[in-house]
């Protein structure tokens, strides 16, 4: 069973490389009773764009 | 290439040049080489030289995302010359254990379950925030905090996005080293933004 550490660990692997079919029913199985970590995976992907759109925004 | 086999400029309106020498192009270049070279001087000696460089064979490219891949391609490998040059490659991978080990206890507790502070709050409209420039200074706050090794993956993976076996490749570490810097680099940067933007009534959203 996976605790809260290794859950984000696994959550931002997957924004670097597809997740086995274990690891994402692992990872389904933690978000749906921890709400903290399903917030955590949602920002993830919301890190990316402000990254991405961190240049244009440049004064 | 004969001249029949040069692509056309989808955007006639603005020349090459223009497209190349944008103010906006040469700013996200002199961010991400300053990041990655941790020298102001060094950064916009890359820089120009990588614009320069691009430009002798511009009419061969088209439209701006051909551009900047290429001139940032040009530039990424200008940094890494420099990089191997300055021998400053060798604290990339001694400093990934040490750097930051307590972040991630200030965050769990000893179970690996989240420290009941530190528990992530859904944030409320993250596309709102990025139409606000105020964010933006927070953004770059927060960015700027952040380790140098782990800033400087994290831009290399999020901003130029690079691949991850590119950045191993071009830092010369392994992959497991790279998901530690990466993983601590968006706890701390999503911790940062929450704190400073999300919870602090900075955020208009």
């Amino acid at each position: 069973m996976l605790n809260c550490h290794k859950a984000t660990r696994l959550m931002s692997e997957a924004q670097d490389r597809p997740l086995t079919l274990g690891e994402k029913l692992a990872l389904r199985l933690h978000t749906m009773m921890c709400s903290a970590c399903s917030n955590f995976e949602k920002q993830l992907p919301a890190l990316r764009r402000m990254a991405r759109g961190f240049a244009r925004h440049q004064p | 290439m004969t001249q029949d086999s040069v692509p056309q400029d989808p955007h006639p309106t603005g020349s090459s040049h223009d497209t190349l020498m944008s103010d906006e192009l040469r700013l996200q270049m002199l961010k991400f080489a300053t990041l990655q070279l941790r020298d102001s001087h060094l950064a916009e000696d890359a820089v120009q030289e990588a614009l320069l460089g691009a430009f002798r064979y511009a009419q061969a490219f088209a439209g701006r995302a051909a551009y900047k891949t290429w001139v940032f391609a040009i530039l990424k490998n200008k940094i890494a010359d420099l990089l191997r040059k300055n021998q400053r490659l060798v604290n990339v991978s001694s400093l990934t254990r040490t750097e930051d080990d307590s972040l991630e206890e200030t965050l769990f507790n000893q179970n690996g379950m989240w420290h009941r502070d530190e528990r992530p709050v859904a944030w409320s409209s993250p596309e709102g925030s990025a139409e606000d420039s105020q964010f933006w200074q927070i953004f770059e706050a927060c960015l700027d905090d952040l380790p140098p090794n782990q800033g400087r993956v994290f831009m290399m993976r999020e901003f130029v996005d690079l691949e991850s076996s590119e950045i191993c490749s071009e830092l010369d570490i392994s992959v497991s080293n790279l998901n530690v810097l990466l993983y601590r680099a968006r706890l701390r940067l999503r911790e940062c933004l929450e704190n400073k933007w999300y919870l602090d009534g900075d955020c208009r959203c």
